[in-house]
């Protein structure tokens, strides 16, 4: 029988939505972590932003490469979910899926809706304007004039951001419950798809991947509860 | 014991179906949860109506045929059992007991409880099998020494009775722990070498192409697998079928 080509199989699309998300997962820690960077100083924030947004292989390879791993996500995703919902029409007049699954893993098709829109909130907050300014405008990176004192816009659209709005704050923080309930299952389930599984590293991976979807989404709350609390 | 079922009669492949309230009586702790349809049959046979069909055979937890879902699970509340193997003292008097076939497009229903499970025996035909001289000249079984740990392996995988259960249990309708199971029963072990790229990737493709769902590692197969079927063997076909596919194995 034929091969089923690239994306053609079950199997090779999990391995693509896995190696897609581990990117992701990786992205995400880098993105924390710097974004943490503002809580604590806001000329290190900056000149990092500043260091990602024109160092050329941040711009011009891994920040493509993180597009179209997003978009290949969600769409294999949503192929996955369509796939699965018609493989059985005729639904069960009683189904306990609790009774042997977890909520995380039955539902990552909402936890991953949620992020989607999320991302739409998110691009629209940062990333359309960043680029909007920088390749659209033309502009450099400095603040522009009766803003503010001089230095790096980074942080200071940051806080705009947060200023006095209750309800962005909020959004994002429920967001970031759900990227956690994502990860949650997800982190795990990557390793698996993949293949990689085994008596020694699976309790580690399990253990990781708690960790991690606890740790990062808490990490994204606090800043965006910092910056809200501290411009009251 | 009295007991309220909902149990899903379907005159035939055809027909709609829908769910049906029987009450029974005089149900016992100790009998099967099949002794208990068979007491409902009866009484509905001296009534005169149609007993419910379903698949049965060994009643021993052995053959597989006694696909049922009961309240909600794939051979109901029990734990590496069948559900011939489950008894009625899993359930309290008076209890309203859901009882439905399982539920996979790949996996049709005949009639009632009954559906047609042989998605299962063409994933098999796909490349279920090894090429054995079988002509006489049998060899001897220590020339070909195998690790204590493979063969362990490799019969646990084996004891597969292919019941469907994972697929009726999977949110997705997926068969990939029964496909990995039927996979790796072979390919642990060196007789099962000589295909084993093929194997794999035909027995995939069949799988997909019967329209079983996406695995989504949710491990719900795991839990209600009666035969206690690892997740493990899913992992190893992943990985077979990756590095078969890289390879440009057609
Ligand atoms: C930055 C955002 C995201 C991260 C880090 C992420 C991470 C993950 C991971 C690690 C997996 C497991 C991969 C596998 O087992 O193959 C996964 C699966 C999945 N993701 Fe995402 N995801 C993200 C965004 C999204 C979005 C926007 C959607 C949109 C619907 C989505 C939908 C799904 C679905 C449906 C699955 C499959 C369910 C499963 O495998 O259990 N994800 N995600
Ligand atoms: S893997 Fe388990 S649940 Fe699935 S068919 Fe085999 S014995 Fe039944
Ligand atoms: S009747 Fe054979 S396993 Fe239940």
């Amino acid at each position: 029988m034929a091969n089923q080509g690239l994306l053609g199989s079950t199997i090779a699309r999990k391995f693509a939505m896995a190696l897609s998300a581990l990117f992701l997962i990786v992205f995400l820690l880098q993105h924390m972590s710097i974004n943490m960077l503002s809580v604590f100083s806001a000329d290190t924030f900056n000149e990092v932003s500043h260091f990602m947004g024109t160092f050329w292989l941040v711009q011009y390879v891994m920040q493509p490469i993180l597009i179209f791993g997003v978009l290949l996500h969600f769409i294999l995703g949503f192929i996955l979910e369509y796939k699965n919902w018609s493989s059985r029409k005729v639904k069960y007049a009683n189904y306990k899926g609790s009774a042997n699954a977890s909520w995380m893993s039955r539902n990552m098709i909402y936890t991953g809706a949620v992020i989607l829109l999320f991302l739409g909130l998110h691009f629209y907050d940062f990333w359309i304007p960043e680029i909007a300014h920088k390749f659209v405008e033309g502009k450099d990176s400095f603040i522009e004039n009766g803003v503010a004192d001089s230095g790096y816009r980074f942080y200071h659209e940051l806080r705009h951001k947060f200023d006095g709005d209750i309800v962005r704050m909020i959004l994002y923080v429920v967001s970031f419950i759900f990227l956690g309930l994502h990860l949650n299952h997800g982190f795990e389930s990557a390793f698996q798809s993949m293949g990689a599984r085994s008596k020694k590293y699976t309790p580690i991976i399990k253990k990781l991947g708690t960790a991690y979807s606890i740790l990062i989404p808490l990490g994204f709350i606090v800043i965006a509860v910092y910056h809200y609390v501290t411009q009251l | 014991m009295k007991l309220l079922l909902k149990i899903w009669r379907q005159n035939g492949p055809q027909d709609k179906g829908k769910m049906v309230d029987y009450n029974v009586d005089g149900i016992e702790g100790d009998m099967s949860f099949l002794e208990m349809m068979d007491v409902l049959n009866s009484q509905l046979i001296e009534k005169g109506d149609e007993p419910v069909i379903f698949d049965h055979d060994c009643r021993e937890g052995i053959c597989g045929s006694c696909s049922m879902f009961i309240n909600g699970e794939a051979h109901g509340p029990g734990r590496n059992v069948t559900t011939c193997q489950l008894h009625m003292r899993s359930f309290k008097d008076g209890e309203t007991i859901f009882i439905e076939p399982w539920r996979a497009e790949a996996f049709p229903v005949i009639k009632d409880l009954m559906v047609d499970r042989s998605a299962f025996d063409r994933i098999i035909q796909a490349g279920g099998y090894v090429s054995v001289n079988t002509s006489g000249n049998t060899q001897d079984a220590n020339s070909l020494p195998i690790p204590k740990e493979d063969a362990d392996l490799a019969f646990d995988a084996a004891t597969c009775i292919g019941c469907g259960a994972c697929v009726a249990t999977c949110k997705n309708a997926s068969a990939m722990l029964f496909t990995s199971a039927k996979i790796s029963q072979l390919s642990l072990l060196p007789q099962g070498q000589v295909e084993a790229k093929e194997r794999v990737i035909n027995m995939v493709n069949q799988m997909d192409l019967e329209g079983f769902g996406n695995c989504t590692n949710t491990g719900a197969c795991e839990v209600e697998c009666p035969k206690g079927i690892s997740l493990d063997n899913i992992a190893r076909m992943n990985r077979e079928y990756l590095s078969a596919t890289a390879k440009g194995k057609k």
